[in-house]
């Protein structure tokens, strides 16, 4: 059982983290997140940026499990052309991590109970005021989830999280190598689809 | 390499991937293009009077010949007009390409005339799309689309070009490889999964074999037969999915579903194991899924990994296409007769024939279809809008070959008959092509009888014209408590506006005219209306009411029997 922003508690247990290595080009982002909402799949969370490959973003989406079997979710995302490959994290072995900040009410009286809490949740002080701290903490959701609940009696002013990033733990890697015939690959540069170079390291 | 203009690279590489026919619709800013058209004399373009229409017809043009459809609209309301029609193409897996123009580059996003980001608006609705920014771009652009069209599962896809982008030039190749990474269809189905498939076929006691649209568009039709044939199974097909296997065929059993034959479902039903062949296990066809014959097993083939499971657990799933599953799955499983199932079947068909047409005066609609089909030899390409007339098309009517019943079935588009016919006659000349209408569908898209006349098209319209909208009705008096509302309807004399597209029109009143009528059409040379004044009261048996499960199926109460 996890604390949440509002005190209820979340249940995580049925989330799914899916990795997508899609096409960097302009609609990606619309086609993925209009193809869950037209199924019904709940996202819980989806973020999106560069991947180690030139023309290609990943997104890691955090998907409830009880909104759609996340088979169905892996086979309509491969679905989309843009899609290039899918990969359900949590049957692997991974790290999971995701970034916040919280900025918290605080005055000279009370300002070193809350750095006393930052410590112990290994968060960082980003900016300070005299009735303000802004408080910023990496780590999986129920941590974050433990400091808002920490910081929420002093008076949270605001909040914002990145929601989930994730990686497979050891060589293994959800990455795509593919060579492109010359010619293609020029198109796909001129249409913002650049193809990735060699990598130097192994995947599965 | 040679220098062209975006329209000239678009026909060039339209007139590459085979298209010789576009039915379009001219505009603002697609000018560029119809400017261009004389140069290409390889393509015909057929001006239809609606844009649904066009996609319509391109979609007729595709189920009949198995190539791919073309349809072309302008920016804006040309471009929405197109979606109806794009969105029938995909329910229904079937490869339309259709083009649009947009603004000028420098007016896009900013509401300019006649601006719609039709991308937008049909990324739930196509397999892919395109926003063309460059000219360069777009040989790879055209070469891709169609590819994409037409491989894997078909499906529409829409490239949309800027009229700036139609006017600029640039050097032109044309692309002879592509390479998609996020796009490589599974067609072999994996031999293992055959294998197992093959086993669980020979321990079956009651197999049953479901044919969807998928067979009809990998053309594994010979590949069915011969699988059927040597172990002894009995054939059912989806709606969609009726010419897969020729229904004369000894274990043809018709088809299932809300309004399939009873038997087909009873058999269904009661089978141990369901074979389902380039189908989706839609709801139409299996009624209420968690009712769906408890314990059964399911072999399912399908080319698109996401609907193998989506509905129902699947035992064995193959992905890949049906020519190429069916044929080793016939090789590996062994003969069998399954004499005790076929006698249940054959049993429960005699006990329920549910394609019996009772004697009676009035022009009942399935005499109708029967009537054809015997006036026809059951060799006519029919095309069908949706609703009442649409079943008793698909159920009195038998079909011999695959591509011979044109219909909209996953969306269910009224209006679709008369363009999609328009549409099919184009693909095949010398074909008989029937389009069966319901008197309210046909008014949704009568304009283009017009086209007919333009083109000299003979397709022959027949109207099954009872004065309501039939189905709505239907479900109004079960489902309703008999409170029709909204589904009476005044027609014009269909016969007039017939004549005023300068068609030839034939009143058909009584029973006794419905031969003769079909007779003298079949001996016109052009386009001829039929407007069959039939039966107000029938309605389409059997049924599986909405949310029931196929064990629920009802036969036609007696009541409406005595009429």
């Amino acid at each position: 059982m996890n604390p949440s922003v509002n005190g209820t508690y979340k249940d995580r247990s049925s989330h799914h983290t899916v990795v997508a290595i899609v096409e960097d080009k302009p609609g990606v982002l619309m086609r993925v997140s209009s193809l869950f909402r037209r199924r019904g799949f709940n996202i819980e969370s989806l973020t999106v940026g560069h991947s180690e490959a030139e023309g290609l973003s990943r997104m890691t989406i955090v998907v409830d499990g009880t909104s759609a079997p996340i088979e169905q979710v892996e086979k309509q995302l491969y679905k989309l052309i843009d899609v290039v490959k899918v990969t359900d994290l949590s049957q692997e072995d991974m790290v999971a991590r995701e970034l916040a900040m919280i900025k918290v009410r605080c005055n000279n009286l009370n300002r070193h109970e809350l750095l006393d809490i930052a410590n112990v949740f290994r968060a960082d002080v980003v900016d300070i005021a005299t009735n303000s701290i802004i408080l910023q903490v990496v780590g999986d959701e129920d941590k974050i989830d433990g400091l808002v609940k920490m910081c929420e009696p002093y008076g949270i002013r605001e909040l914002t999280r990145t929601g989930r990033i994730a990686m497979v733990r050891g060589a293994k890697t959800t990455t795509v190598h593919e060579q492109e015939p010359e010619r293609i690959r020029q198109f796909h540069a001129v249409q913002g689809r650049r193809v990735e170079g060699e990598l130097p390291f192994s995947s599965d | 390499m040679a220098r062209m203009t975006g329209a000239q690279m678009v026909l060039d590489g339209l007139q590459r991937e085979g298209v010789d026919t576009i039915f379009g619709y001219p505009g603002g800013v697609v000018l560029p293009l119809y400017d261009t058209l004389p140069q290409f004399p390889g393509i015909r373009h057929i001006l239809v009077r609606h844009e649904q229409a066009a996609a319509h017809m391109a979609d007729g043009y595709a189920r009949a010949s198995g190539r791919m459809g073309t349809c072309l609209g302008t920016s804006g309301p040309g471009a929405t007009n197109l979606v109806t029609g794009i969105c029938t193409s995909w329910m229904d897996s079937t490869p339309v390409f259709a083009l649009t123009g947009n603004v000028a580059r420098s007016l896009l996003g900013k509401d300019g005339f006649q601006e719609a980001d039709i991308t937008g608006i049909t990324h739930s609705i196509t397999k892919h799309n395109y926003l063309v920014m460059r000219p360069e771009e777009i040989p790879l652009t055209i070469r891709e689309a169609a590819h994409i069209c037409r491989t894997g599962r078909p499906g529409p896809v829409l490239v949309d070009i800027p009229k700036d982008v139609f006017q600029e030039s640039a050097e032109y190749e044309w692309p002879e490889q592509i390479n998609l990474r996020g796009y490589k269809p599974t067609v072999e189905g994996h031999s293992g999964m055959i294998r197992r498939a093959a086993e669980l076929i020979d321990q079956a006691e009651r197999p049953i074999i479901i044919a969807g649209h998928g067979v009809i568009w990998s053309d594994a039709q010979d590949a069915l037969i011969r699988l059927a044939e040597k172990a002894n199974i009995p054939v059912i097909t989806t709606f969609l999915g009726i010419g897969a296997f020729p229904e004369a065929h000894d274990l043809s059993y018709g088809w299932l579903g809300m309004h399939g034959m009873f038997y087909a479902n009873m058999a269904a039903d009661k089978a141990d194991l369901v074979i389902g062949v380039g189908m989706r296990f839609d709801d139409r066809a299996m009624g209420r899924f968690k009712d769906f014959n408890p314990g059964v097993k399911i072999i399912h083939i399908d080319i698109d990994p996401a609907e193998i499971g989506k509905n129902f657990a699947t035992t064995v799933p193959i992905v890949g296409s049906a020519a190429n599953v069916l044929p080793r799955l016939a090789e590996q499983v062994k003969e069998a007769k399954h004499t005790p199932w076929i006698r249940w079947i054959d049993q429960c068909r005699e006990e329920h024939p549910s394609l019996h047409i009772r004697e009676s005066r009035r022009m009942l609609p399935q005499y109708v279809v029967r009537t054809l089909y015997e006036e026809t030899n059951g060799n006519a390409n029919i095309v069908t809008g949706v609703g009442q007339h649409q079943m008793w098309a698909g159920q009195h009517y038998f079909y011999k070959r695959p591509r011979q019943l044109i219909t909209s079935g996953g969306l269910g588009t009224m209006g679709f008959e008369l363009p999609a016919a328009i549409g099919a006659q184009v693909a095949c000349p010398e074909a008989e092509t029937w389009a069966i209408c319901g008197d309210g569908g046909f008014q949704m898209t009568m304009q283009e009888m017009a086209v007919l006349v333009d083109e000299g098209l003979p397709v022959k319209i027949a109207i099954f014209n009872n004065g309501y909208l039939g189905m709505v009705r239907q479900w109004q008096q079960l489902f309703y408590d008999k409170n029709l509302v909204a589904v009476a309807m005044t027609q014009p004399d269909f016969v007039k506006l017939a004549d005023a597209y300068g068609i030839r029109g034939i009143r058909v009143e009584t029973k006794a005219e419905v031969a003769s009528a079909i007779r003298e059409a079949r001996a016109h040379k052009g386009p001829i209306l039929l407007d069959f004044q039939i039966d107000q009261e029938e309605n389409v048996w059997p049924m599986v009411p909405a949310g029931a499960a196929l064990s629920e199926t009802i036969e036609a109460p007696a009541e409406e029997l005595a009429r």
